[in-house]
């Protein structure tokens, strides 16, 4: 995780958000990604998110494991605590800090080889713990670090920069996550700022697990022809078939919706995701029909994007455990301990 | 002296042969109470199969007034329950002991042996006559043989009696059945042999202040009371019992009675590598955790281990060993990780390790682990096994000192964050004893830097310069220094006699070495002998090594693991120490000790 130190300058006009706070405070060191790589405009878009929803930077975890991907949250909130775990294995670092504080904001960062290779496992299981945190894969079908290799999320009969097809079955995180009980499931693409942000703030706020898998091309890597994952494939295959547009609390809904088109979720804290149906046909309650519909149209080699599945009535992990309210690394010693009397009566039981 | 003639009141060994699956277990673990509250010491050991249902299982149960919990290696009285295992059973009797079978089905007569009394109940015929339901018929024959033998034991009855009553407590319906089998055991023993037998328990004032617990439920509770919140586990044969008593103790200890919410968050995890990873995750952001597990699951855990050394997270891990390579023999007992222990992960790591010996120090070296993993801000495992955690152990009482405080090391918080007049910065050495200062996420972005495992200089950053790599590489050994003078001190015993030998052992290899001491000298041989509590060796290690001529060193492994780190980490010779090594899965006795170091001392008197 390299990184060059960007300094920050803060011009006099700049828009402050309600802490006071402008969009630099949201930023991290500079990139040194490629230029043109699609993780960077993510990078963009989390920055202007967490500004736009007036968070804390430094009430931020953000975590992430192996990959070009992972590497970005040392590009973005830098008064955030990071963790750059091993490979694959960030969702357990992820697990470990909710249960310790649940009060923080999680945000994962991933690749398609960190969480669909050596963290298939693991990704899994923090979809059906519904740990509370967004989860973003930014997916380029390729590993970029080791220089080329297909990764698991390679569509059939796309071909490596060398001319290699692939010829295996590419393992969708979008489908999984909803077939193993994800609650907030999402696709987007790097190219598209006005789809990602509302979908990111909507999934900052969503209690339990939100997974956003960003297409997000390696401009070095897989942006040839021949290629799925490139940009001139995407933009045309690109299927948008609900829009989401993200409403703070006490925000009033501009209506200039069609009514009979736009659906209102609303989230914990009065914050609200209007979902305008691009597609009619679509469903974002109903797990089964939109597999279905993600599948019919992966046929035909598109790409459906928005916000796909979401459903708020589903307990996070600190519901199903019923841990106290108060984060367990704010507990006092004193309520911890059971004390001399405890250990003095417990102990009748092995005499 | 045969052991017919010899006085075995309150010093031999049964052995129950059983079916697991069943309900043997409950009967036996009560006999060896009931032993227990008569005031004489006893141990139990269970050695059993991984298998649920229909395989052979068998219970050991050593009195001794002389307080020797390690196995005797004798049988003196086997109840042969399983007809499958009866000829093998009955050969491991030893000379002038008594076998008892169920009679119910005669055993040929060239099943027997001439120096063994063969005592026939027919239990299955008195239960199947007494009680109506299948599965009562088969688990009350194991009451009707405690029965038996508190007959020809000369066990008091009233004290099974109350043992029955607290056992069934919960399901009130069952006490008339269970004490209606002791009973019909009693009476027929009482009536067909002359009881009690010469080998019989005679009440003795020897047990107060002591408990019986496993090593597992000990630490469990050793957890709960150093304020761990977080635990992760996968569940792995013989750990698991461990996360089972903290989660009982938390049922107990944590939860509100009212809002019934938990002030603990258990995770079953996907895999060891996810349990070691939630558990760092919880001690990056400042709560105390734990894992359990043994063996396959260290291997696992071994990246993310030695990622928390190099990055400097505190994690507890609880290895309970098992018997290895690999899969081994899940179910018995076997001191095999020390080394994959001390060393687990790639690169130059290294770890604390600390070794309990017996279910009280599971609990006191618990607290110490938690300790000493904020103190010094790296992994410590604790290395217990089968035998320690899984059996039930006559220990002292625990014991609690009101005045504890929980050691959290060096922390920056909010305070000294916010307008502190020194910056933070993560991996600097600011007292010189190798240990930096942390913070945690959430409180102030002042705090904030990046965990990681790539490399980083004194400040947190990435770096791949030489220079700033080696310089944090070199503070990691600085304060594997101060580990030295942190961990806890060698337990050692010195003799009486001046002596140039000693005997250095670990863990649960205790017992039979404390047994053996006493036998060596009842035979003129004289022994030193230091347990190691702790890795890294501390002074007091080096220190008595340097002062005996030859070291015996005590372990229950095929590669004399304890032997290789002490030539590895002190300046002792290698060629001054002698192995005496057990590794077959089964408890180690002393009997192997004292025959290898009475040789040993005998051959080196000729030369």
């Amino acid at each position: 995780m390299t990184y060059i130190v960007k300094p920050k300058i803060v011009h006099s006009g700049l828009q402050r958000n309600a802490l006071g706070l402008t969009i630099r405070d949201y930023e991290g060191s500079m990139s040194t990604l490629c230029a043109g790589c699609g993780h960077d405009s993510i990078t963009a878009a989390i920055v202007q998110a967490f500004f736009e929803l007036h968070v804390p930077p430094h009430r931020v975890a953000k975590m992430s494991g192996i990959g070009c991907s992972s590497k970005t949250p040392a590009y973005f909130l830098s008064s955030a605590h990071g963790f750059n775990a091993v490979h694959g294995r960030m969702p357990s670092i992820a697990t470990g800090a909710s249960a310790a504080n649940r009060s923080l904001y999680l945000l994962g960062i991933s690749g398609d080889g960190d969480s669909l290779s050596i963290g298939l496992g693991q990704f899994s299981h923090a979809v059906r713990r519904n740990l509370n945190m967004l989860y973003i894969i930014e997916n380029n079908g390729v590993y970029g670090l080791t220089k080329g290799q297909f990764s698991a999320s390679a569509d059939v009969g796309s071909k490596a920069k060398r001319g290699e097809m692939n010829k295996q079955q590419p393992i969708d995180p979008v489908q999984m996550a909803m077939a193993q009980g994800g609650t907030f499931v999402a696709r987007s693409f790097s190219g598209d700022k006005d789809q990602l942000i509302p979908l990111l703030k909507a999934g900052i706020k969503h209690d339990g697990f939100g997974l956003i898998d960003i297409i997000s091309p390696c401009v070095t890597f897989n942006d040839h022809e021949d290629s799925t994952k490139s940009y001139a494939y995407t933009r045309q295959f690109y299927h948008p078939a609900v829009h989401a547009d993200f409403v703070p609390p006490a925000e009033e809904i501009k209506a200039s919706y069609n009514r009979g088109n736009v659906m209102s979720v609303e989230l914990h804290d009065g914050s609200r995701i209007l979902l305008r149906k691009v597609s009619k046909d679509y469903s974002v309650h109903n797990r089964g029909a939109a597999i279905d519909y993600i599948r019919a149209h992966q046929r035909k080699g598109e790409i459906v994007t928005g916000l796909l599945y979401i459903d708020q009535g589903e307990p996070d992990m600190h519901g199903i455990n019923r841990t106290a309210s108060l984060p367990l690394n704010e507990l006092p010693f004193d309520t911890l301990c059971p004390g001399t009397e405890s250990l003095v009566s417990l102990q009748d039981l092995y005499r | 002296m045969s052991a017919k003639t010899k006085n075995r009141v309150n010093d031999f060994t049964i052995k129950l042969a059983n079916v697991n699956g069943t309900g043997s277990a409950s009967a036996n673990s009560l006999l060896m109470k009931a032993i227990f509250r008569m005031g004489v010491p006893v141990t139990g050991k269970n050695f059993f199969p991984s298998n649920i249902q229909g395989l052979p299982t068998w219970y050991e149960i050593r009195v001794s007034k002389d307080g020797y919990l390690a196995r005797s290696g004798d049988v003196d009285v086997m109840v042969a329950m399983n007809a499958e295992t009866y000829e093998e059973d009955l050969g491991e009797v030893s000379k002038g002991g008594t076998l008892i079978y169920d009679s119910t089905w005669p055993r040929d007569k060239t099943l027997s042996r001439r120096s063994v009394t063969v005592l026939g109940i027919p239990l299955a015929k008195m239960c199947n006559e007494h009680f109506d339901n299948v599965r009562a018929r088969i688990l009350m024959k194991n009451m009707a043989y405690v029965g038996a033998l508190a007959a020809l034991l000369d066990l008091d009855l009233d004290v099974i009696h109350t043992l029955v009553k607290e056992t069934f407590a919960a399901k009130e319906s069952l006490i008339g059945a269970n004490l209606k089998a002791i009973e019909l055991g009693f009476e027929y023993a009482g009536k067909n042999f002359q009881c009690p037998l010469p080998t019989r328990v005679k009440a003795l004032d020897k047990t107060s202040g002591h408990i019986m617990i496993d090593g597992n439920t000990a630490a469990g509770l050793g957890c709960v009371y150093s304020g761990a919140t977080v635990g992760a586990w996968y569940p792995i044969t013989p750990s698991t019992s461990l996360m089972d008593a903290f989660k009982a103790f938390c049922e107990r200890f944590r939860k509100d009675p009212e809002t019934g919410e938990r002030n603990y968050c258990v995770v079953q995890a996907e895999d060891e590598l996810a349990a070691i990873g939630i558990v760092l995750g919880a001690t990056w952001n400042g709560a105390r955790a734990f894992t359990p597990t043994s063996g396959p699951g260290l291997s696992l855990m071994s990246e993310f281990l030695g990622f928390a050394y190099y990055a400097e997270l505190p994690a507890v891990v609880f290895d309970v060993q098992r018997v290895g390579p690999s899969t081994g023999m899940p179910t018995r007992t076997q001191q095999g990780d020390i080394l994959a222990a001390a060393y687990a992960s790639h690169g130059d790591t290294r770890h604390v390790v600390l070794f309990p010996s017996n279910p009280q120090e599971c609990f006191e070296l618990s607290l110490a682990a938690f300790d000493l993993a904020d103190r010094l801000q790296t992994p410590v495992l604790i290395l217990s096994d089968l035998d320690i955690g899984m059996n039930d152990w006559m220990c002292e009482e625990l014991k609690w000192d009101p005045k504890y405080k929980p050691d959290r090391g060096k922390v920056f918080d909010a305070k000294t964050l916010k307008g502190g007049a020194e910056k933070f910065s993560r991996y600097l050495d600011r007292d010189g004893d190798g240990v930096a200062y942390r913070s945690y996420p959430g409180v102030d972005g002042d705090g904030a830097y990046f965990v990681r495992g790539s490399g980083h200089n004194q400040y947190g950053g990435y770096t791949e310069d030489a220079a700033e790599y080696q310089q944090v590489i070199d503070r990691l050994m600085l304060k594997w220094g101060t580990a030295k003078k942190l961990v806890p001190d060698p337990y050692i015993r010195r003799t009486r006699k001046a002596s140039q030998y000693a005997i250095v052992s670990v863990g649960s290899c205790d017992n039979a070495v404390q047994e053996a001491i006493d036998r060596l000298s009842s035979k003129g041989i004289y022994l030193n002998y230091l347990r190691v509590k702790a890795f890294p060796f501390g002074k007091k290690v080096t220190n008595f090594l340097r002062k005996h001529e030859r070291v015996f060193v005590v372990e229950q492994n095929r590669d004399a693991q304890l032997k290789s780190l002490l030539c590895l980490e002190t300046d002792y010779s290698k060629q001054r120490m002698q192995s005496i090594l057990h590794y077959n899965g089964l408890p180690i006795d002393s009997s192997c000790i004292v025959a290898a170091i009475e040789q040993a001392v005998s051959q080196g008197e000729a030369a």
